[in-house]
């Protein structure tokens, strides 16, 4: 069973059978890595262009592997951010790849729709590797698969997302994911970084994050931007960091089990302590594993490109 | 060219007229039965005839954005949409901040253009806030209201001065009602759909602060204060107030304030980007209350072409604003009309009366003898997809293309003179 | 709807492909059985249970292993939608210089089995690698041939193994 879909833009589009179609699907990918020989020939011969408006090493890298373990050759474009409102178009880059025969065009952007408009006007697959405020469907999905691995069930699942929920494109795409599953997912942060209406999504909203942990079977820790605190979304690191961090103190009230997760990349000392990052209870490091297992399966589970334009 | 249009639906709300009668056109002005015949007559049966629309608010992009329209192009496009007048925003380049720029723009618009252009100056000089304009010389050169369209006076005592200045020669002050630095960096309405889609709210509050700031002005003033493109509900109820109280406050909205929601931005259309942005189901209702009940005074378009390749851009880097010359008729026959939100008569006092009377257009916006020949006639029968194709505008910004339409102006008449027919 | 193997038929052809695999190697030294999805697999287990009747071990136990080929298939692109879910490929025990029991239910093309030898092989260096099927449909594509056939029958017509597992019947039917 694949996903009868050409792109991956975003987690609201997928309902609770491809999400679960996702998560069966990932394991054989992950057994891959194990063996000897960590490489099967499924894209052979396809080209995946990995085009980045924002530098981001993990998510690139992740991208890289996921596609060159299954055979794919694989294209790195970086794009500096200045050139977003003066260089060539989004489109016109956009065209000049499906023109070199990229089968698959996996887009990170600053600006939040970037990949939905190269979706209406190309014929590549698109995925969406994170844009804007938006989504960013394969953290959405390999949260979900590092969930799903340890809990087994996302009934009566208790998620919390700690953080800028209202910058937090993770966020996003987690919420879409998990309340689809079935999970109840809570937010917790200062009512300046909560985006408006998001309990419409289902979701609760806490501001203490002492109250908010206490349920908890999952806490996923959003990075905090320093520069929010410049528009005065809050007052100071140091409050933040007597607020929101994820410390062992805060941890001793929360359940024994709960299970530690982080988007990265970290800022230690700042939203998470290290001893917090490091503790049993982190998922931090499979996420990280698990990300490049998801993503070869959303590379695969995608409708290859129709009708290709051989020369 | 003198001529007859008989056997046609006069709806003339300045005569509370709407009967089939014949209206007879001479020398570029409405006059009674003449003595002897006219040898042209045109059969209006089935259709219906209008004092023509006067839209209040447009951009024509010249000088200085030809790129996006002209004021040829702009007129041809108005004309095509029933439109007789137009009022064209100061943010040309160079602004409408000097006679010349007046005086070109006039110019242009007699020799190339097909409507009636009539320019708005700016309030303050390059739109900038910080110093009056020469509203004087700008009236004394054509200028019908005065404007910073797009970039609002965020210093109180500078539009207080403008309301006060331009009071001595019957200028309204429109004011585009937006606290900047509340709006910030926003590009749609704050709501569940800018959470959704992670674009950066502009709350309702932003234009509200603004329509409250401007009306406890014009109180203070007594200048005539005209609200462009109300988009709230908290704007119309700011307004229905202050006129209870009777302050010199007119208003306007746009017909994509009446006809779609922020659920039309759903997929980064950034043709459905437009500032005020496209608000709540909520403020949609409140705006087709205002409308009925009086409080909005007018309808306008807030034409603003822009190219496909700005338009094409992510959300956030594509431009404010759409055209509308094109659609607006039909628009406000479909939505309000035929919604019973207005009789056709109300509908024809917001785009063609009212405007005429708010600022001050002598013998327009009527059809009564004497007036001048500014007509729109409206086949409502007339079925039609709105095609990109069929765009007359140089732009095709518009979140509309694709819409099934009821009912269109068939033929526009400006001082006698038919300049558009289909 | 003709029945190629009914239930007997089947016993027969698994009991035969045992006797080819003891004549070959009657110690059954250094065996490992490794079944591809889905028939596959069910068919290793019964080829396995049958060779412990024989060498009357019950408890006989091989390294075992399964292997689905989805992601090395060549006609991926064709297949559009029509992919099935991927199942797991396991192969819990070290490969190298084990005697490697390949099963599968039909053999046809070659393809398949290329696919299975490609797996084989990213896990490390097996001594030998034999194929038992459990029918032969000949019109193969590929250079490719079994060492232990239950069944032959050579035909273009789709076929169909059934197995008590998941259609509750042992037997082979043509589609």
């Amino acid at each position: 069973m694949i996903l009868n879909r050409k792109y991956l833009l975003g987690l609201q589009n997928l309902d609770k059978k491809e999400l679960q179609i996702v998560l069966d699907s990932v394991r054989p990918f992950k057994s891959l890595f194990t063996r000897s020989v960590k490489k099967a020939p499924t894209l052979l011969g396809k080209t995946v262009v990995t085009l980045f408006y924002e530098p981001s090493t993990r998510t690139r890298t992740s991208f890289e592997i996921a596609a060159k373990r299954l055979s794919a050759d694989v294209v790195n474009i970086t794009v500096a951010a200045s050139s977003v409102v003066k260089g060539e178009s989004l489109i016109d880059t956009g065209k000049t790849l499906q023109a070199m025969n990229a089968d698959y065009i996996i887009i990170r952007h600053s600006l939040s729709g970037a990949p939905d408009i190269l979706a209406r006007s190309l014929d590549a697959s698109i995925i969406n590797a994170g844009d804007g405020f938006h989504e960013h469907p394969t953290q959405g999905l390999l949260d979900l698969y590092t969930i799903y691995e340890k809990k087994k069930s996302f009934e009566n699942l208790n998620v919390l997302l700690v953080g800028d929920i209202l910058h937090s494109r993770v966020a996003k795409s987690n919420i879409w994911a998990l309340t689809k599953m079935g999970a109840k997912v809570s937010v917790a942060g200062p009512p300046t970084l909560i985006p408006p209406k998001i309990e419409t999504l289902g979701v609760e909203v806490y501001y203490d994050l002492d109250e908010a942990i206490k349920k908890a079977d999952v806490v996923n820790i959003l990075r905090i931007q320093l520069e929010r605190q410049k528009e005065n979304l809050f007052p100071s690191v140091h409050e933040y960091v007597e607020l929101y961090q994820l410390t062992k103190a805060r941890l001793a009230k929360a359940k024994k089990d709960i299970l530690i997760m982080h988007p990265g990349p970290m800022n230690r000392g700042i939203e998470i302590s290290s001893d917090a990052a490091d503790s049993v209870n982190s998922v931090i490091n499979e996420q990280v594993t698990n990300g490049i297992a998801v993503r070869m399966a959303v590379l695969f589970l995608l409708k290859p490109k129709a009708g290709k334009n051989e020369l | 060219m003198n001529f007859e249009i008989k056997n046609i639906r006069v709806v003339d709300p300045s005569q509370n007229k709407d009967a089939v009668d014949s209206l007879f056109i001479e020398n570029g002005l409405i006059v009674s039965k003449p003595g002897k015949a006219f040898s042209k007559v045109i059969d209006g049966s089935g259709k219906i005839a209008i004092p023509g629309i006067i839209d209040i608010h447009s951009h024509l992009r010249e000088p200085g954005l030809e790129n996006k329209e002209t004021i040829k192009s702009g007129t041809q496009s108005a004309a095509k949409g029933g439109i007789t007048s137009v009022f064209c925003m100061p943010n040309t380049k160079p602004p409408i901040d000097n006679a010349p720029t007046v005086e070109f723009i006039l110019l242009k618009a007699q020799k190339e253009g097909v409507v009636n252009v009539f320019p708005i100056g700016c309030i303050t000089k390059n739109s900038q806030g910080a110093e009056l304009s020469e509203i004087g010389v700008l009236k004394r050169a054509g200028i019908i209201a005065i404007s910073d369209d797009g970039e609002p006076v965020s210093n109180s005592q500078i539009m207080r001065r403008a309301l006060e200045y331009s009071k001595m020669f019957s200028l309204p002050v429109i004011s585009h009602c937006e606290d900047k630095e509340l709006s910030a960096l926003g590009v749609m309405n704050e709501g569940l759909n800018s959470t959704i889609l992670g674009l950066r709210g502009i709350p309702a509050q932003a234009e509200e602060i603004m329509v409250s700031r401007d009306i406890m002005l014009a109180e203070l003033t007594g200048g005539h204060l005209h609200i462009a493109h109300i988009s709230t509900a908290g704007s119309a109820d700011l307004v229905r107030r202050a006129k209870k109280r009777g302050i010199k406050v007119t208003a306007e909205t746009c017909p994509h304030y009446f006809s779609l929601t922020d659920d039309d931005v759903r997929v980064f259309d950034a043709n459905t980007k437009m500032n005020p942005p496209l608000r709540s189901k909520k403020d949609l209702e409140a705006i087709r209350k205002a409308l009925s009940d009086g409080t909005i005074d007018c309808i306008a378009t807030d034409h603003a072409p822009h190219t496909q390749e700005e338009k094409m851009r992510e959300f956030d880097a594509a431009p404010f604003g759409i055209i509308g010359f094109e659609t607006m008729l039909s628009l406000v026959l479909n939505e309000l009309v035929d919604n019973d939100i207005l009789t056709l008569s109300q509908a024809v006092e917001k785009i063609s009366f009212n405007p005429a009377r708010i600022f001050n257009l002598k013998n327009r916006g009527s059809l009564k003898e004497g007036g001048i020949a500014d007509i729109t006639i409206i086949d409502p029968q007339c079925f039609y997809e709105f095609k990109k194709e069929d765009i007359v505008s140089k732009s095709a910004n518009s979140p509309f293309i694709g819409r099934n339409f009821r009912g269109a102006a068939v033929m526009t008449i400006v001082g006698g003179k038919i300049v558009w027919e289909n | 709807m003709d029945i190629i193997l009914d239930s007997a038929g089947f016993n027969q052809a698994v009991e035969k492909i045992c006797s080819e695999i003891l004549r070959d190697n009657p110690s059954l030294d250094n065996l490992a059985v490794v079944g591809m999805h889905t028939k596959g697999v069910f068919l290793s287990k019964r080829i396995t249970e049958a060779l412990s009747k024989r060498l009357k071990k019950p408890s006989l136990q091989f390294p075992f292993g399964t292997i689905d080929i989805t992601l090395y298939r060549d006609d991926i692109d064709d297949l559009g939608l029509d992919i099935p879910l991927i199942k797991d490929t396991e192969i819990p025990f070290d490969l190298n210089k084990k005697n490697i029991l390949l099963v599968d239910d039909v053999l046809f093309t070659g393809r398949t089995v290329r696919a299975a030898l490609d797996i084989l092989i990213s896990f490390g260096r097996p001594k030998t690698i034999k194929l038992a099927v459990l029918i032969d449909r000949g019109n193969r594509e590929f250079p490719i041939e079994a060492n232990y056939v239950g069944f032959k029958y050579p035909s273009a017509k789709k076929i169909k193994v059934e197995c008590k597992e998941i259609e509750k019947v042992d037997r082979v039917i043509v589609l």
